[in-house]
């Protein structure tokens, strides 16, 4: 299973299942990401997008189906699930900051107790990966001192530091006011125009229409239209994207 | 004001119609630290009137032997019930919070193992321990245990006190294992996603993120549990080891047992535990307060 090569997709996603209980939330999603993409997945609220992603890097677990990162199938009861998160980085909604860490040692605690990298080396790392998410100077912030743009920007660097090769983003600006959306969209721009595999839940159908490779539409469960944005946004052919967009935009 | 008053708001305010009344869960939520906050919440004036109305009392009813001779009992037997007797009640104290902090820790961190035995086991331990009646599991500690024990052919003794250390130990391990177990749970689970997300594992997640933020919470609940020790050390006196209560009974029998000592002496032990116990308990308030404002 790891004879993969960049050249097949990144993570793919065959025909998933996932239900809390009796409610069933994905019934058989499938989705294949290249090396190198940027996709979004939109829907409403409830339609399971976030679930889906949080079974990515096994969060939540999957009834049926496959996924599988790297040609690494996920959800195997043998998986060193460990090593899988190492891969794949997250950002959540609510940023979760560690509250007792100031913002670079929210950065370096990850490499350093997990990858037991050297000291120095992670030092200078989080310095660098706090410049380029434009917090320079603000290092020694508790992130209860920081707004919430900045926070969730410190939680990108967070992931970054782990060098994954995916990144996923929940949802990411969903509790941010319009002024401090840009900065975290800017900063995952900039992410996704340095090669980075992103997967990301959104909101933002303009941001979404600019970044994205591709775009994907769930509701209720499943995959109603996906495509590339301009024929997304412009030919949607599904009566239910339709409605959906003509609400959004 | 009248014309312009708020039905309900400055006055009773009058409907037929069914409404809700305010909520306050205060009074209704188990409050983990009642002891302390009702003795911080104690005013001086009302140990000033205690302390003079009683011996006030007691005069007014003496009989022969005279409160002037009880108080003089008193002043000469204070050396040896305060150094010899109370001293004792302290360093039990200490010594059971050492113990019971130690093995609390264990058994609460236990509590949440993901390992169902540990768990349920850990679980019962603490319901055991923390719903009996503590005098009966001094009893069951003292006659448990032996006077003595050998080792490698050597006789070493075990005093009274070592056993009612133990013995006072095991309820407060068990409140404490609740402490812990509240204050981890009390880190919302977001922050556990957040670390296993970053590849952290169980341990580490729980020792590196989830301890950390939640120290600070503990402290103030844990040192509740010291003034409801050190007031329960009295218990003691029962087994016959050496602290306050046994003393004092002891040196108002050498004063061949005149009632009026009963309010000199008793009185004077009252006085060194609330006086030991009363700072301590605005400290905890205090800090309570502290931490409370920080996230």
């Amino acid at each position: 299973m790891t004879n993969w090569t960049s050249d097949q997709p990144i993570v793919s996603i065959n025909n998933v299942r996932k239900s809390f209980g009796a409610l069933e939330v994905l019934k058989g999603v499938s989705m294949n990401i290249m090396k190198g993409e940027v996709i979004c997945i939109i829907g409403p609220s409830g339609s399971g997008k976030s679930t889906l992603i949080r079974c990515i890097n096994a969060l939540n677990s999957i009834q049926g189906g496959s996924i599988t990162v790297e040609g690494q199938e996920v959800h195997d009861e043998d998986l060193d699930k460990l090593e899988l998160r190492k891969k794949v980085g997250m950002v959540f909604q609510q940023y979760n900051l560690f509250p007792h860490k100031t913002a670079i040692e929210n950065v370096m605690m990850a490499p350093l107790k997990v990858l037991k990298q050297n000291r120095s080396d992670v030092e200078k790392l989080a310095r660098e990966l706090l410049k380029k998410v434009r917090l320079e100077g603000k290092e020694n912030s508790y992130p209860g001192e920081l707004s919430g743009g900045q926070q969730q920007r410190v939680a990108i660097a967070r992931s970054l530091a782990m060098s994954p090769d995916v990144m996923l983003f929940d949802e990411v600006t969903a509790a941010l006011d319009p002024e401090t959306v840009k900065e975290v969209l800017f900063t995952i721009k900039d992410l996704a125009a340095e090669g980075m595999t992103c997967i990301l839940v959104t909101h933002e159908m303009g941001f979404a229409r600019e970044v994205a490779d591709h775009i994907y539409f769930t509701d209720r469960g499943v995959i109603v239209e996906h495509g590339p944005p301009d024929t997304f946004f412009d030919k949607a052919k599904d009566p239910r994207t339709r409605e959906f967009l003509n609400q959004i935009l | 004001m009248a014309t312009k008053s708020i039905p309900g708001f400055y006055d009773s305010g009058q409907t037929d119609l069914p409404v809700l009344k305010p909520f306050s869960p205060q009074g209704y939520a188990y409050d983990e630290m009642y002891f302390v906050r009702w003795l911080a919440g104690i005013q001086l004036k009302y140990v000033a009137i205690v302390v003079l109305l009683w011996p006030a009392i007691a005069f007014a009813k003496s009989g022969s032997y005279g409160m002037s001779g009880a108080f003089a009992a008193l002043w000469r037997w204070i050396p040896f019930i305060t150094f010899e007797g109370f001293f004792f009640n302290v360093l039990i104290s200490i010594f059971s919070m050492a113990i019971g902090t130690f093995f609390g820790a264990v058994l609460g961190l236990s509590q949440l193992s993901n390992v169902p035995l540990v768990r349920r086991t850990a679980y019962v331990f603490t319901q055991l321990f923390r719903n009996s009646p503590w005098l009966v599991i001094l009893f069951v500690v003292l006659l448990a245990f032996p006077f003595e024990i050998t080792v490698f052919g050597l006789i070493i003794p075990i005093p009274g006190w070592v056993k009612a250390v133990i013995g006072l130990s095991l309820p407060v391990m068990a409140n404490i294992s609740e402490i812990v177990r509240g204050a981890v749970n009390s880190v919302p689970s977001a922050q556990w996603e957040a670390s296993e997300s970053l590849a952290f594992n169980r341990t580490q997640t729980m020792w590196q993120i989830i301890l950390p933020q939640c120290f600070k919470r503990m402290i103030p609940p844990w040192m509740n549990w010291y003034a409801i020790l050190t007031m329960a050390t009295p218990l003691c006196s029962l087994l016959g080891v050496g602290e306050i209560i046994t003393y004092s009974r002891q040196a108002m029998e050498a004063e061949d047992n005149y009632t009026e000592l009963l309010v000199p002496f008793y009185g004077y032990a009252l006085m060194l535990f609330f006086f030991y116990c009363y700072p301590i308990a605005r400290f905890t308030i205090a800090l309570e307060k502290r931490f409370i404002v920080k996230l």
